[in-house]
């Protein structure tokens, strides 16, 4: 258990603020807003980023990783949450990256991770097929025909699905859906004859799209780990994808909180700092509380992933949850504070409040992993 | 310290408790088994009395204090060391008094060597039970506009007026108070701290029954009392510095204790097994209350995760001073939540207040409920802890 950063993951957090805020500030997503982007991130800033060497930074040195861990990652990112910044490191260099590396077989694992950890190569994965976070779908199904196999069905959200160079599809290849058994996981070419992805433009400006699979012939060699056996390499990259989009968006409530406390310093109305109203104070010290509980959790279940703790999974759930709740808490109160200007598209405070309910759609909305966090309790 | 001295520390430690403390002082403690400081020390039992013995004389039931002066010498990673293995084995605390959790370390800080070698030593030896006097009939929130009187006479103060909520005043031999010198001077600077002895002629206490049908606290009237002038701690109208760095040490404590009120051998995944059940699927019965409960255990575990980074930051050096300002919010605040949850879980239950038809566990969850609502107002209240906040913290401008 460590509660505290290290020097050297100090001085990366450092690096990475000083990144962020000026090479990638929040006008890079409104830049991206504005062209329609189906990438949703720029190649330059993606480019800047591997430079780093961040695409590496949690992969074994055997893979040309830096086997730095996730508490530095999870600093990285809560950095990039403060500024919104995009970029495919949840998707590829987390979800992506430790599915082959739990599931994929040596050969996988040598050809695909070194060109993950140097950027040149980015994956998404393809599982959510309704409206809501299910990581046991059920309408994708992958049947074995001859000495391959065929994919057929459709993934309704897919982030980063539109420009990954490979997707890791989770498709059923017995029982049905609701069941954690029976699921399966293959690798796909992003541009797959038989494969037809549509962008989907959401709220917060981020890349996502559906993606179908028309009958599309695979090879055996395309099956990542064992038939029917995806869901524990699944669940263990969903665990370390909640907690690290968890850390993003503590980094964006805490970058929204600190502004509404300046704007609060600064706004006069009736003679006075609307900050001296005790109405205000006492909603602000209650963000300001629930941030400080989030950060404690957060840290504890990046730290859990780099131990291979045995509750990973109920850390799990209890980062995303805080996160989800902190996150909208602060939006909603951000706006609200600012009074008639939160509500413009000018300030970027509709940007933050636009990102957390997004993110609290994906991996996971509180409600689900309450639910979940009580089952792995046994209540 | 090395990792390593460190290491074999805790190994002695363990190796201590396990061959001095008796079984018996490693069971749940009730209130009537608590060994309280006092000229009169009442011990419940002779395995009490010999487990409070045995830790007085290595000087751990202040294992902070410096030993010269009767504790335990101990630095802050040893004496968490120590907590921890008293906590893993279920030793009882030995010595309850508020000489240990607030006068003590303010004497340390404030006294004179004087002071510290008539006071310290028999805190830490449980031979005076403290009690504290600050709160007036119309001073609480506001305890600088505190009345009460100390006149200077010479080589004595004479002491008029009166106290409010002053918790144990009836059982205590010593009272720590704070008076006001100069009626003139702004507030805050006309105060000073006092220590009296409640043996004195002219101080007489009248309890108060609580909700929770306890009489803990009392009202305490001074007539005249007459105070040596070696009993003024710090500077004379200084007291108000004694008195805030005093209540930063009863904030952590009640931080500490929130969640651990007096309340039943159950903690509420327990009881909601226990009293709910559970249907087929394995989920609680009950959907609300399964949401209500894993609400509260998960932000319990970020209260104890945020405690346990405080203390690390601290060792680190890498103090960010203001997350302890949180913790007396966060940690009373979850713990009356923690006695909702156990009343509505147990359901009838959990409402019983005396004979039969209830077990100990019952009725100590109706008990422990109401005691829990006093947490927030105790120690400065939750309201003012939100105000310390936004204006320490977040330096948000004040009226
Ligand atoms: C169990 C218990 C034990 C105690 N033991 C002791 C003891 O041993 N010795 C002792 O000296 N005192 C003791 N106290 C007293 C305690 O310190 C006071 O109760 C406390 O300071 C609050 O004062 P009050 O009761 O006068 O409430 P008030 O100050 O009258 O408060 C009433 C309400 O107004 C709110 N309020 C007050 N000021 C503000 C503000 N500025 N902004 C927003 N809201 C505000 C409060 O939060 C509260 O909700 C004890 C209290 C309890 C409950």
């Amino acid at each position: 258990m460590a509660l505290v950063l290290n020097e050297e993951q100090r001085y990366l957090k450092e690096t990475a603020r000083e990144f962020f805020r000026t090479q990638m500030p929040v006008d890079v997503l409104r830049q991206l807003r504005a062209g329609k982007c189906p990438v949703g991130y720029r190649n330059e800033d993606w480019q800047k980023m591997n430079e780093l060497g961040w695409a590496g930074i949690v992969l074994p040195e055997e893979y040309g990783g830096l086997d730095f861990g996730y508490m530095g990652l999870g600093a990285i990112l809560e950095e990039g949450g403060r500024t919104l910044a995009p970029s495919p490191l949840l998707s590829s260099v987390v979800m992506g990256a430790t599915l082959i590396l739990q599931a994929g077989s040596a050969q996988q694992r040598e050809q695909l991770l070194p060109a993950i950890a140097s950027g040149e190569l980015t994956v998404a994965v393809a599982l959510e097929e309704g409206h809501h976070h299910d990581p046991y779908p059920g309408n994708t199904n992958l049947v074995a025909d001859g000495d391959g196999f065929v994919l057929s069905g459709t993934k309704s959200f897919v982030a980063d699905g539109f420009a990954a160079d490979k997707l890791i599809v989770v498709a059923r290849s017995a029982g049905s859906a609701g069941q954690a058994e029976g699921l399966s996981l293959v690798l796909v070419d992003g541009d797959q004859a038989g494969l037809t992805k549509q962008p989907r433009c959401f709220a917060d400006s981020r890349a996502a799209a559906s993606i179908s699979f028309d009958d599309i012939r695979l090879p055996a060699s395309a099956l990542l780990g064992d038939l029917r056996g995806g869901t524990p390499p699944l669940e263990l990259a969903l665990d370390c994808a909640r907690i690290c989009l968890g850390a993003e968006m503590f980094g964006g409530a805490l970058e929204c909180f600190e502004r509404t406390v300046d704007y609060l310093k600064e706004r006069e109305q009736f003679g006075v700092k609307i900050g001296s109203f005790q109405a205000l104070q006492h909603r602000a010290s209650l963000m300001y509380i629930e941030l400080q509980l989030t950060k404690s959790v957060v840290l504890d279940a990046l730290s859990a992933i780099d131990e291979k703790r045995a509750d990973l999974p109920q850390l799990a759930s209890l980062a995303k949850a805080l996160c989800n709740d902190v996150f909208e808490l602060v939006t909603s109160e951000a706006v609200q504070m600012h009074g008639g200007i939160g509500v413009t598209d000018e300030l970027d405070i509709g940007l933050f409040l636009k990102r957390s309910r997004m993110a609290t759609q994906q991996l996971g909305s509180s409600g689900f992993h309450r639910d979940r966090y009580a089952t792995l309790c046994g209540y | 310290m090395a990792d390593l001295d460190l290491d074999q520390f805790r190994l002695d430690v363990r190796q201590w408790l396990s061959d001095n403390c008796p079984p018996s002082q490693r069971q749940p403690i009730t209130r009537e088994e608590q060994v309280w400081a006092g000229r009169n020390m009442q011990f419940p039992s002779e395995d009490a009395k010999l487990w409070f013995e045995r830790m007085r004389d290595r000087g751990w039931t202040v294992p902070d204090w410096p030993a010269e002066l009767g504790g335990g010498g101990l630095n802050e990673q040893q004496s968490k060391i120590l907590r921890d293995e008293m906590k893993q084995l279920g030793c009882r605390t030995p010595l309850y008094d508020i000489g240990i959790w607030m006068l003590g370390p303010a004497v340390l800080e404030f006294g004179t060597e004087e002071q510290k070698r008539e006071h310290i030593p028999r805190i830490a030896r449980g031979e005076v039970r403290w009690c504290q006097g600050y709160s007036e009939p119309s001073a609480g929130s506001d305890l600088a506009s505190l009345r009460t009187r100390a006149e200077d006479c010479g080589d004595h103060f004479l002491v008029n007026g009166s106290k409010i909520w002053t918790t144990n005043a009836d059982k205590s031999d010593w009272i720590f108070c704070l008076v006001r010198t100069d009626p003139d001077a702004k507030k805050q600077e006309g105060i000073s701290f006092l220590l009296i002895d409640m043996a004195d002629p002219g101080i007489t206490t009248s309890p108060i029954e609580l909700i929770s049908g306890e009489s803990e606290f009392c009202q305490t009237f001074f007539d005249n009392v007459k105070v040596p002038k070696r009993n003024l701690i710090g500077e004379l109208n200084q007291g108000w510095s004694v008195a805030k760095a005093l209540l930063r040490h009863e904030r952590k404590l009640m931080a500490e204790i929130g969640g651990d009120t007096p309340g039943p051998s159950f903690g509420p995944v327990q009881a909601a097994l226990h009293y709910v059940g559970c249907d087929a699927s394995g989920k609680l019965r009950d959907p609300a209350l399964r949401e209500q409960l894993v609400r509260h255990e998960m932000a319990y575990r970020a209260v104890g995760l945020t405690h346990f980074r405080t203390f690390e930051e601290r060792i680190s050096g890498q103090t960010d001073s203001n997350v302890p300002l949180i913790m007396k919010y966060v940690g009373t605040e979850e713990g009356k939540r923690k006695d909702e949850l156990l009343v509505a879980l147990l359901g009838f239950q959990g409402l019983g207040w005396e004979g039969d038809g209830f077990n100990s566990d019952e009725l100590l969850t109706t008990r422990g409920w109401l005691f829990s609502k006093a947490l927030s107002i105790a120690g400065g209240s939750s309201e003012v802890q939100l105000n310390i906040i936004a204006k320490r913290v977040l330096g948000l401008p004040q009226q």
